[in-house]
Formats: structure tokens, sequence, C-alpha cells
């Protein structure tokens, strides 16, 4: 490949940044500074560089991260080291909503405006931060807005997260070379990259955060998030609360890496057939029975294989994985190291969404704690099997959530879904085959090794077997993750967690999901019994809204969020979820024949988006319109 | 050397399409048999010297079994498949992607779309008078071609052709996210600042005229561009030995456009800067 990488050069920060992830480029034809003769005889980089093609994404954090934007130089440089065509890392990088193209100050506020925090009051805060900062996407003094969608902070709406760009980011500490890279660094001075979550949040709150993000209140403990923590009964919640979420001694103290010396004593076919056995199925929302996934994963003859989690948690009002990952991380590492040894990978990839700095911190931490002590790496547990974890950050796509989307994010390209056929059990992360597990799902596997199948499966029924997250948060008194047996029902879960009495709706599965009204209490929470009641289950959201919230409001919001995450590949989604906007908008205070027209033009727009978008985004962008029109008399 | 690529012979797959027996070769796609059996499916974004995308979704097909429709364009044929190509349900999202698609963008120079939305019963007016379009300035940076984006419908296909699927330029991606998104140079630099080879391989895949020559262009603004009045003439371009087919379309004696035969089995209607855009010598009489 010829490239361009035209005349834009990189300021020393960005250089910087750039060389503390790749470290310092090797010859002039990556682009070093000076020239030497050696360089004028052999062209290195080439092929090599170009299969790390998927270190153009922490490439875009590493800068961003450190300068707050990425300029034409930046990019320029990062495609040099890596040979990317620069058209194609622009159209990477523009794909992303945490990134900057043009310069905007260090400190960036992303204030949620999605459905939990409306429910909580988000309006009033919007417009208090507005009234300080500025019209989003402004500088004053040093600070910059904008909206956000959904950050995972549910129980704690309304919710801000601040971001403030400096050295030391968490893709700082990638390379080797880092600490020499940044020992050079210029930009020093500068303070430190740093995050800040203000939940909840107020406007004068939110302001002083951004203005300090180092002065910002510690945020709760990940227990605060469990209103069961330290309940007897408890499986996948059992540690959350209860542990410090840094000590891998402490987790061993409470069970921990029993699974995996089970798991090895069992041999991966074995662990197939007890995952199989017990039902598992997929908890990210489509269901699929995980032990199939593994099975179809570990007979391909293809290699390598790869084990992905994907912690994208993007759906509005889900945040059990987040809470997971922040109050029991060993607990995810164990479960990757597990499924990774079933499926015969050696290289699990976690994917992360950009939102969670807090689960990126334990994360990072619990893997270079499991690999210190021999619990990842070429020898794990002394037993000749070798596996490691990698995480990949995000940086703000709802889209990447959809797997063949995050396998395109990882591989540095845009976040686009694949078709398919082919899957992922054949052709998956760098084409190859890859078992994809939601982190709930994986976390489950714990406790299948630990007590059987046969335990696990008396748990529920149907396709619905074992304990289930469920992420409740809105017009309730106890917002937080609730952990469940399959076969509770909705009262049940409304109860425990004080919903108001002024309920009007409740909103089951996030924005993909459906409405469904307070009053249907006896709705099973399973998967078999939401789809009876002609809803979802969803990722387990159960969002409670009280009538301080207009309905069509709320599906105006439910309706800008599919138009701002859909990533434009196929023209149902992408033009679809435009005039499904326009038409909420128009009919937001209208009802019965003034508004008909325009709901039978959204139940064609939408029909067709289900049948003939290529992903799950387009497919259910109509949901939960459709169910609030049909189900709460929406607009009649 | 033969013109016919010979290939090991491949096995047939046998399928119900429409309630009719029919046979493909293994691989072959389910437009590939409804074009071998005559019927219509309409496309856009599919390309017959490229890997199908099946970003338009106008040629969606309902396939018995499936959850959702499926793309005709790149669905394979299976063994035992029961296709549906005019059914109600398929119809619809036929007629609903072709509105949006012309609710948004200009489809005026886009072949048989006019047609296609007077079968499919589309009415791009009824999502309003204010409904978000393109609303893209034609770029017109440099003298061989203009890239017209209000009349893009974002099938990839002169990315796929810039890029790894032939030309290996990549001067151009997708840039930006869903209904913004846009094809795009680095930081949206005009043509003559980017990688771009001026192959023009790109304007000869666009299937709706959002690329286009220079001379097209001008001639369209002019209300002088008479295709009806046009020949076309196949020869040998003179510029090398490789000898690639230019097909030159001839407007008043003069030459006004430049293709390449897809169906040539060493170019497959690619040409470079030369064989695409240079015939001015040819007019200086």
């Amino acid at each position: 490949m010829d490239l361009r990488f035209g005349e834009s050069e990189p300021t020393d920060e960005e250089r910087a940044a750039v060389d503390a992830l790749l470290g310092p480029p090797a010859s002039s034809w990556e682009g070093a500074h000076e020239r030497t003769d050696g360089d004028l005889r052999w062209a290195r980089g080439g092929r090599e560089a170009r299969d790390r093609r998927d270190l153009l994404l922490p490439g875009l954090h590493a800068v961003n991260d450190r300068v707050g934007w990425i300029s034409e130089g930046a990019l320029a440089y990062l495609c040099r080291r890596l040979t990317v065509p620069p058209a194609e890392a622009y159209g990477v990088a523009t794909f992303y909503a945490m990134f900057a193209m043009k310069p905007r100050p260090r400190k960036v506020v992303h204030v949620c405006t999605d459905l939990a925090c409306m429910a909580r009051g988000a309006a009033a805060l919007r417009a208090g931060v507005e009234e300080r900062l500025g019209s989003p996407g402004g500088d004053s003094d040093g600070v910059t807005w904008q909206e956000a969608p959904c950050l995972g902070l549910c129980e704690r709406a309304p919710a801000a997260l601040v971001v403030r760009a400096g050295p030391g980011g968490p893709e700082d500490t990638r390379s080797a070379d880092a600490d020499q890279a940044t020992a050079t660094a210029d930009g020093a001075g500068a303070p430190p990259y740093t995050t800040a979550v203000v939940a909840p949040a107020t406007a004068e709150s939110v302001v002083s955060g951004a203005q300090a993000p180092d002065d910002a209140p510690a945020e709760p403990s990940a227990g605060f998030a469990v209103p069961q923590a330290g309940q007897p009964g408890l499986t996948l919640l059992r540690r959350v609360g209860v542990v410090d979420p840094r000590s891998l001694d402490d987790y061993r103290r409470h069970g921990g890496y029993a699974a995996l010396r089970r798991a090895f004593a069992m041999g991966p076919a074995r662990v197939i057939r007890e995952v199989t056995d017990a039902g598992l199925v997929g908890r990210g929302g489509a269901a699929f029975p995980t032990g199939r996934k593994w099975g179809a994963t570990a007979a391909q003859p293809d290699h390598p294989h790869y084990l992905v989690c994907n912690a994208d948690e993007s759906e509005p009002g889900t945040f059990k994985d987040r809470v997971l990952m922040e109050g029991d991380p060993y607990s995810l590492v164990e479960a990757m190291t597990i499924a990774g040894y079933a499926v015969g990978a050696h290289k699990g990839y976690l994917y992360l969404r950009g939102e969670y700095p807090r689960s990126l911190t334990l994360l990072t931490h619990a893997i270079g704690q499991a690999r210190a002590r021999g619990l990842l790496g070429d020898d794990v547990l002394g037993q000749g099997y070798a596996f490691d974890i990698e995480v990949r950050r995000g940086a703000g796509a709802y889209i990447c959530g959809e797997e063949t989307a995050l396998f395109n994010s990882i591989e540095g390209r845009r976040g686009e879904p694949r078709s398919k056929p082919p899957f992922p059990v054949e052709e998956g992360l760098f084409g190859k085959p890859t078992a994809e597990n939601n982190v709930e799902t994986l976390v489950n596997v714990l406790p299948i090794l630990q007590e059987g199948a046969e335990h696990f499966a008396s748990i529920g029924g149907g396709l619905s077997t074992g304990p289930k997250l469920f992420c409740v948060s809105g017009s309730v008194g106890r917002p937080g993750v609730y952990e469940l047996p399959f076969g509770a029902t909705l009262g049940e879960l409304l109860d425990l967690a004080q919903a108001s009495p002024r309920a009007r709706a409740v909103l089951l599965g996030g924005a993909a999901g459906g409405f469904v009204r307070p009053d249907e209490r006896n709705i099973p929470l399973t998967f078999e019994g939401t789809r009876e009641a002609g809803t979802t289950l969803g990722s387990g959201v159960v969002l409670v809204l009280d009538d301080t919230v207009a309905l069509p409001r709320v599906l105006l919001r439910i309706a800008e969020f599919f138009r701002d995450e859909s990533c434009g590949q196929c023209v149902p989604c992408r033009i679809g979820t435009v005039r499904q906007e326009e038409a909420l908008r128009r009919i937001e205070g209208r009802t019965g024949a003034a508004a008909a027209d325009d709901v039978a033009l959204l139940r064609e727009v939408g029909r067709a988006m289900r049948d003939a978008s290529i992903c799950g985004l387009g497919q259910t962008a109509w949901n939960a319109v459709e169910s609030a029109i049909d189900r709460l008399g929406a607009y009649s | 050397m033969t013109a016919v690529p010979l290939g090991p012979p491949r096995r047939l797959v046998e399928f119900t399409l429409d309630g009719e027996p029919a046979r493909v070769p293994e691989g072959a796609t389910i437009l590939d048999a409804c074009r071998a059996a005559g019927k219509d499916v309409p496309t856009l974004c599919e390309g017959d010297t490229l890997t199908p995308k099946n970003a338009c979704r106008v040629c969606v097909v309902e396939v018995e079994g499936g959850r959702t429709l499926a793309p005709a364009c790149s669905r394979r044929a299976e063994p035992g498949m029961e296709v549906h190509t005019g059914t109600e349900r398929a119809r619809h999202s036929r007629k609903v992607v072709l509105e949006l698609l012309a609710s948004a963008t200009d489809l005026s120079t886009t072949p048989r779309a006019a047609e296609w939305l007077e079968e499919y019963g589309a009415d791009p007016m009824r999502y309003g008078p204010e409904a978000a379009r393109l609303g893209e300035e034609p770029k017109v940076d440099n003298d061989l071609y203009v890239r017209d984006y209000d009349k893009c419908i974002q099938c990839y296909k002169c990315v796929d052709a810039c890029g790894d699927q032939w030309q290996n330029s990549f001067a151009i991606s997708i840039a930006g996210r869903g209904f913004d998104a846009r094809v795009s140079t680095e930081h949206d630099a005009p043509l003559t600042d980017s990688a771009c080879v001026y192959c023009g391989n790109c304007i000869e895949v666009c299937p709706t005229g959002a690329l286009s020559f220079k001379s097209e262009f001008d001639m369209r603004e002019a209300g002088t561009w008479q295709e009806s009045a046009q020949t076309r003439t196949t020869t040998v371009c003179a510029y090398c030995g490789v000898g690639c087919n230019v097909t030159l379309h001839v407007q008043d004696n003069e030459i006004v456009k430049v293709t390449s035969p897809h169906d040539n089995p060493v170019t497959h209607g690619n040409l470079c800067i030369k064989g695409r855009f240079g015939y001015q010598h040819v007019q200086q009489r």
C-alpha cells in the first residue's frame, strides 16, 4: 500500500501520547523525526504494522485522553505508525461520540439526559448546566459539556461524567516503554487525566466537579447499588458490597477460583456439557443458549479461537454489568478464564464501554493481580493452559454492543454490524471462531460449576433457568440491581424496589424493549413469560415512570436515542429512525384523530425497520413506541 | 487463454423460489437465482464487480422460517430453502425503503428509481415538507469528476472500489454516523489533497449518479445532456500494453464520458486515469 499521510505534523504532546501506547517509532518510515542511513536502505513497517490495526482505537483514545481532541497531525501520525489509510482512520474516529475532531477544552462533561435520569429530573439538571456553562459544545472557562445517552448510573440518577484530558490516561500504561515515553512528554505541567462521576447530580455539583474533578466527592462503593447486598440467598451478587474489589485474597476467601479449579478437573468438554445442561442462556438480551455457542466455537477446526466478553453495556437503564464489574471484578476474570478454557481460546478480549472509568480501573487492576499470581498467563494455575485477557475500551457507540459491530470496533474499523451468516462462532473476531458473551452470562458460569448444572436448572424452568439480575430505576424508592430467581413476577420486583404508587408505565428491556402497565403485576419475569405477555425481558431493565414526565416526551427521547446511535449502514434504520423522530415530534402534543395519520406512518416505517434492518438496533428501534401506543394508549 | 473463467464444477443447490423449483450452483445468491428465473428484484447497492454490502435493503425477500427479511443480493441459496420474492411483507419493506431514500436523497439520476417508486406505490412526500434531507452541495474540486452527495445513498460501492476490493487507494471512507454519515476523505479535505488517483473507478460503480464526470455534470447543468443521442463504442485503450477496454460515450461527435465493460475478465470495468479521463487528444482537431 502506498499511503498518503499529508503534511500535518503532530505536536510533541500528541506524539508522546501515541508513543506511550505504541512505543517509539522504529524508523522514519513509521514517523520518527530523524531519518537514519538505515532508513534509506530498508523500509520497515508495512504488513507488520498493518497487523496492528486493532491498536487504532486505543491510539485514538490515547490522543483524545491526552489532548482532549484529535488533530489532523495526530491522526496522520497514528496512521503512519499503524499503516492505516487516513481516510479510514477519520471514518473510525468520527464514528464515536467521545472523540472530537475539532479543538475543545480539556474538561468535558457528559450530562445524561436519558430515560432513567429523565424520570429523576434530568431536564432541570440540563437547564441548570446550560445556564451555568452555556450551550452544549461551547467553552466556559476551560469546560465544555454535551448531552449523553444513558451513562449506566441509573441508581444514582440524574448523573454526569466529567473527563479531564491530560497525561497518564488509561492507554499510557499499556506499553512497556510507557514510562520512558511519558517521562519525555511535553505537556508537563498539564494536570493528569482524570475522571469524576457526579451522581446524583445538581447543576452546582456538575459545575464544581467539572472545574475541579480532582476534588469531586468519591463515588459510593458498588454495594450501594445493590439494595439486597449482604443478604443470604444471593448467587451472582453475593460478593458485591461484601468483598474488597481490589483484593484477590478477599475474593479467594469468598469462594473465588474454586470454579476454575473445578473446570480444570472436568476438562473443556464437560464444562460445556455442564453449562448446556444448566440451561444457561445469554443475558444480554438475545437469550441464546450459552452451551451451544461454546460447543460450536470449540468444535471449529480453524484456529486460534477467541473469547470476547461484551461489557459494552449501553442499553438505556442497564447498569447490572457495571455493578458486577465494580463490585466483584475477579469473578469476571475467573469466568472469562473458564470460558476461554472451554472454547479453546488463549486470548480473551474484554470490550468495556468507554463511559465506565471505575470498571476500567478495577478490571485492569484485577487482571494485573491475576496475572501476577499465575491465574492468567502462560500456565494458568499450573495446569499448562495459557490464557490472558486484554481490555479494550469503547468510545461512545451503543451499536458496538451488537456482537459483530463489537468485533469491527476491536479490529480498528467502524463499529458497523456485519451481516450474518457467517456467525461469530465460525468467523468472528479477526475472522476466527469466537465465543462472545455478556458479563452477567459469564458470571453465571461460576455457580453452575460450583453447585452443579442440576441445581442451576432447578431454579426457574424452560428457557429461563438460574438467577437473573434486574436493573430497577426511575420512580422507585430503592433503585438498584436486584437478583431474583427466574419465575418472580413484575409485581414482586416492583414491591421490593418500592415503586411509586403514582407509577404510570414500566419500561422492560430498555429502549429496545417495551412498555407495560404498572398493574400488569403478574407478568412472570422470564423469557417465556414476557414473550407470552407480548413484551420482552431484554437486558433486565425495569424502569418505572410516574406522571411527572409526559409519556410523549419519553418516547421522543427514545427516538432521539436511536437516531443518534444508528450506525447509518442500512437505509431502513439510517433514515427510518429520523422519520420516526420527526413524526413523534409532530404529534407530541396531539391525540386521537389529530395524531392518527402519523401513528399510521410510524407503524409502516416501524414495520420496515423491524423487517429489513441489518441488526437488532434497527429491528427494535420501534418496539418501545409501538408498545406505548398499543398498551398504554399513547396519543389516543 | 480463455475469456470465460473456468472453475471446478460446482454442485447445484435446489430450493423453492416463489413456489417453483430453482437450481443454482452452490454459492450462488438468491438474487442470482431470481435473475436466472427472469424475476426483476430491485437493487441499488449490489454491484456485479463488488462483494455485496447489502446496505440498501431494497432487494429484501422473505425466506420461510426467518425472523426478518433477507437481502437477496448476499444471502446464499441453501438446499430446501423456501423463498418468496413478492409477498406483501417483502413489498412493504421495499416500498418504505424506496420512500425513505427518495425523501432524503435526490434520486433524479438514479436509473429505474422512478419506475420502482411507482411500481411499489411509494410516496416520499408523505413524510412532510419538513422531512430532513441530506442537503449537500455538489463538490467540484477538480477538473475530472464531481461528487454530488445530495444524490448519495451510501451504498459503500465507491468506498469498496477505492479500497481493498479494487483500487487500493483508500482515498475515501464513510465518516460520521447515522443520518450524518457521509462519504468523505480524511477531514473532508478536497480530493486534490487526498490520496485520490483519479482512476474514476468509483464513478463506474456509483448507482445514483452522485459521482459523475465533470463533463456530464456540466452538460446536465446546462441542460444539454442527452443520453438518447449518445452512441457507445467499445474499443481498446491506446495508452499502455494492458489493453483495457474503454467504452466511449459520444454525443455530437464529442466524447462525454468513458466507462469500461464490467464483464471484461481482466479489468472488470476498472481503468486508470489515462483510460478514464485522458481522451482530450482525440478531440483536438
